[in-house]
């Protein structure tokens, strides 16, 4: 009965329809009219929404420029040359008229990204990322920002365009700030548009404008401004929320063009990831993360947009055969050359296309870098920052690797009751072969049983020494690390950080890459890392008994049915190019203890090393001090 | 639960209706044909880049075409870049052909280039009219040669602001053309972008932008387009094969150094030294304090040697452009700054 009414002016809705159509020829003048006040007020809409999510930064004497929120949580994406010169802290003004208190969390200085984030709300306005490879030229788009430092009310400028061409590579200027894959627009982008986003006409994130091409007039636009793409801030976001001072990715390998047109290996490092995945001299690259490389740039773009340390899929050809890897990509720069250019000591490293004449209070001039480094730092935050910054070499902020690690330590917590069952974890099942093993993991000792024998390794030392069983790289000391971080946590860990995120290529063709949280780990003269899901499930683990060697790498596939503790159904290990193993577990029992839970824990710390005691002892006391 | 079931279905068939009435009515509406994106992709493909002679800021080495044959004739602007045995074109599709020079016409600074293709798709220059004042358009270039290999040429948008006789010129050459010109409300006037095709948003080719030029009047770079019309007639001109006559363009005006306040020594020999003779008083001179028996050695970085250089040097400034002298006095040497030049009407 309560439908009737609505189905009346349905009804009219229809008549008056028809009537439009019939009358079409008359009416499509006002209909048209019609259409383009709509299209209109949708802009207009779009573009009020946008704005709230637009940050305009300004850092006193050292200039200032845009930024754009990327979270409720006060997360805002800017510019590396924006950040620099403001070091630690800046204030942003939003377009509810109020200026908030912002620390900067991580630094990209070659990919020129920063992430800061804002405090004093939780429920900030922020925009979403759009699929950057999805965009085309020729679709509408708008910056919004803080040209010329402008919005002193804080209401962004907003420069509307096209988009001019995707996928640019501009070469880095100076010796860093390469803009790989980038997105050019001939909205206006000008000095203080540094930062904010490039949104599509539904307000989503498409890039980040950083640059522009000048030429004749100074800095000013001419039509030719370039975005980081969105894809590209999302791989790397993970690793700016961890604090860290992240690096872009290298193959260690260099291509050409052969004479034929081929995009082919001209140099590679023998002690590459790529050349011991068997890459080699001439070997014709097909394509890299999944996209085409027809041309050198292609190649350029899709490493640009890469992290160091992720691990993609090649495609190469030799000899008319097609061959796919999955490589590690090593980092571009040492880590002491990334702190070296974030602390300003390579001043040639941050200058734009065309230095300009120095101006007092240029927006997002990079020039006259301070040492982010300085000290001392946190005694000149502003009081709504204390206790949001650490210092550590390697990170940008030490603060946010912590809340980063305690996150997923939460998430891995939040599956259950790992720490009851404190005895041997055994599982049971057949290789693919059909015949049976057992794998017995205990804070004592691992043990494998399998057709061709038995093997073990001491749990309570150093876990170096025993790559066991023979060829699979560890398997034995990864799945002891793995119980370890189950039962206890990270902090069992020894020095543990949150790396960041990363594609966890599925292992079936065809389905999009997982992407999962990574812990990184050194403990026990090992280092590991683990694949945490986004339900908080340890979905892989990768161990190197020898850093300059393959690691053990291993899957936990396919939860066991009915299992509470979602313990795995198959264990896939690989190390190097091959296939170790194939674990289809039908059974697993984790034993519990009726023994006292923290006692075993205290118990357990001192068996580590020296060192990685210490380092557990100061883990466990940041994360205390994170809870409360 | 009957009445609602039914009333549901009923509702949404009313919808489904409607949805086609309106269809209908979209679908039948003129001018839905393609998007923005569909028009400049199909547009870009008969646009190539061409690299030649040149390299270095102001010099650059690369330019726009605009395929205009199924064969791969091309029209470009005449440049220094097509001063090369080796001209190199680059199709969208990434494939590469050396290119000859078929012809120039100098009046309009148009050639046509060839180079061995077969089933291009191309432009006919023939086919549009004027556009109006106010038409909306895209500019497909080779704008900074940030595209390269199979990388699509920029795209940028704006509209056709007026069509007006150009007076223009680069440095201190008048442009040969004087015709009529779209100037454009989009900055085309970027290295890379001469040559490069107009589009409507039909994906119509209706001129072809202009080289790197700046306006007699105000002295800013222009962004303008050679009508597709008179293109189109600089094609058939080179295509036939017809004699141009050479064009001397001429350089720039000399300027009178009076207009800034001061006389050089008369002219007596062929190079007669630019001592000065006088000052006006109350003239920019005068206020920068030039004095007679300065001999001037440099205009705007630039040495000069005779009186005839320094007219011409002030010739090759625009107006407002700073005006900046080296001179020597006394055995040393002086930098003074006139600031702005006047224009050359102003008396």
């Amino acid at each position: 009965m309560p439908r009737r009414p609505t189905f009346l002016p349905t009804l009219f809705v229809i008549v008056v329809c028809l009537c439009c159509h019939i009358a079409g020829s008359i009416t499509s003048a006002a209909e048209g009219i019609a259409s383009v006040l709509e299209a209109q007020q949708r802009r207009i809409d779009t573009i009020r929404q946008a704005s709230t999510a637009s940050v305009a930064i300004f850092a006193g004497e050292a200039g200032g420029g845009s930024g754009v929120l990327v979270s409720a949580d006060g997360y805002a994406l800017t510019n590396f040359h924006v950040v620099q010169p403001a070091g630690l802290s800046m204030k942003c003004g939003l377009s509810d008229g109020r200026v908030y208190d912002a620390v900067l969390v991580g630094l990209d200085p070659t990919g020129d990204v920063s992430l800061i984030k804002l405090v004093g709300r939780h429920d900030f306005p922020f925009a979403e990322f759009a699929d950057s490879d999805r965009v085309a030229v020729g679709d509408f788009c708008f910056a919004a920002g803080n040209p010329f430092l402008l919005a002193t009310d804080f209401q962004p400028s907003i420069s509307a365009g096209i988009v001019s061409g995707t996928h640019r590579y501009q070469f880095p200027a100076g010796t860093i700030l390469e803009y790989a894959d980038c997105l050019q627009v001939d909205a206006a982008i000008n000095p203080g548009n540094s930062g904010g986003a490039l949104f599509d006409a539904d307000g989503r994130i498409i890039g980040l404008n950083g640059r522009a091409s000048f030429e004749k007039r100074g800095r000013v636009n001419v039509g030719v401004g370039y975005a980081i793409s969105a894809n590209q801030l999302k791989n790397f976001l993970g690793f700016l929320k961890g604090g860290r001072l992240v690096d872009h990715a290298t193959l260690g390998a260099t291509v050409s063009t052969s004479e034929d047109g081929r995009v082919v290996i001209s140099d590679i490092l023998e002690s590459s990831d790529a050349y011991r995945r068997g890459l080699r001299y001439d070997d014709e690259i097909v394509s890299l993360s999944g996209r085409n490389v027809r041309t050198v740039n292609a190649f350029k773009n899709i490493l640009g947009t890469l992290p160091a340390g992720w691990r993609v899929p090649l495609v190469y050809r030799r000899s008319g055969r097609r061959v796919e890897i999955f490589v590690r990509l090593a980092g571009v720069h040492a880590a002491a050359q990334l702190a070296a250019i974030v602390s300003g000591g390579d001043p040639s490293a941050e200058q734009p296309q065309r230095p300009v004449p120095q101006k007092p209070r240029q927006p997002d001039d990079p020039q006259q870098p301070q040492q982010l480094s300085g000290k001392p730092p946190v005694a000149t935050l502003p009081q709504s920052l204390r206790g949001l910054y650490e210092e550590r070499s390697g990170f940008a902020n030490h603060h946010f690797n912590t809340v980063e690690r305690t996150r997923v330590s939460q998430m891995i917590a939040s599956r259950g009751i790992f720490k009851a069952h404190a005895g041997a974890w055994i599982f049971t099942g057949r290789l693919p072969t059909g015949e049976p093993f057992r794998i017995e993991l205990s804070d004592e000792r691992g043990l494998i049983d399998l057709p061709t024998g038995t093997t073990t390794v001491d749990a309570t030392g150093d876990l170096d020494a025993n790559p066991s069983p023979p060829g699979s790289g560890g398997m034995l000391a990864a799945l002891i690390l793995w119980r370890r971080l189950l039962r206890e946590g990270p902090g069992s860990l020894g020095r543990t950080t949150y790396w960041g995120t990363a594609p966890l290529e599925s292992s079936q063709r065809g389905t999009p890459a997982l992407v999962v949280d990574v812990l990184e780990t050194s403990v026990s003269a090992v280092e590991s890392r683990f694949s945490v899901g986004p339900s908080g499930r340890v979905v892989g683990v990768e161990l190197w008994i020898n850093s300059d060697a393959d690691p053990c790498e291993i899957r936990f596939l396919t939860p066991l049915a009915s299992d509470p503790l979602e313990m795995p159904g198959v264990i896939e290990v690989r190390h190097g190019n091959e296939l170790f193993g194939t674990f289809n577990v039908e059974a697993a029992s984790l034993e519990t203890i009726d023994a006292p839970i923290d006692n075993d824990v205290n118990k357990k710390a001192p068996a580590e090393s020296g060192a990685a005691s210490g380092a557990t002892l100061h883990d466990s006391i940041s994360e205390a001090r994170d809870e409360s | 639960m009957k009445p609602v079931v039914h009333g549901c279905m009923l509702r949404t068939v009313l919808w489904v209706a409607i949805a086609a009435v309106l269809g209908i009515g979209t679908a039948t509406r003129p001018g839905q044909a393609a998007t923005p994106e569909e028009v400049i992709a199909g547009a870009a493909r008969k646009v190539v880049k061409l690299y030649g002679a040149g390299g270095g800021r102001g010099l650059e080495a690369y330019q726009t075409g605009i395929l205009i044959s199924a064969e791969g004739q091309i029209v470009t602007v005449m440049s220094t870049v097509l001063d090369s045995d080796e001209i190199d074109c680059v199709l969208d599709d990434g494939r590469r052909f050396p290119a000859t020079l078929l012809g120039m016409d100098p009046r309009r600074e148009l050639a046509v280039l060839t180079i061995a293709g077969e089933d291009l798709p191309f432009f006919a220059l023939n086919e549009s009219d004027r556009v109006a004042v106010g038409t909306r358009i895209f500019a497909l270039s080779n704008l900074f040669g940030v595209a390269v290999g199979d990388e699509r040429v920029s795209a940028q948008h704006g509209i056709v602001s007026a069509m007006v006789p150009l007076e223009a010129r680069r440095g201190a050459y008048e442009a040969p053309y004087q015709g009529a010109v779209y100037v454009l409300d989009c900055t085309t006037n970027n290295p890379g972008s001469p040559g490069g095709a107009l589009i409507d948003w039909r994906g119509r080719c209706i001129g072809v932008l202009g080289k790197e030029l700046r306006s007699n009047d105000s002295g800013i770079w222009l962004n303008y387009a050679l009508p597709a019309d008179e293109a189109w007639r600089g094609v058939q001109a080179i295509r036939a094969g017809e004699t141009q006559p050479e064009i001397r363009v001429s350089p720039a005006k000399a300027f009178d150094p009076i207009l800034l306040g001061f006389v050089l020594v008369p002219d007596l020999l062929d190079k007669t030294p630019p001592f000065i003779e006088s000052i006006l008083p109350g003239s920019a001179a005068a206020a920068a304090h030039l004095q007679p028996d300065d001999l001037l050695i440099a205009v705007g970085g630039k040495s000069v040697a005779s009186r005839f250089a320094v007219q011409r040097a002030l010739g090759v400034l625009a107006e407002g452009d700073p005006v900046r002298l080296a001179l020597v006095r006394n055995g040393t040497i002086v930098d003074v700054d006139l600031g702005p030049r006047p224009g050359e009407t102003q008396k």
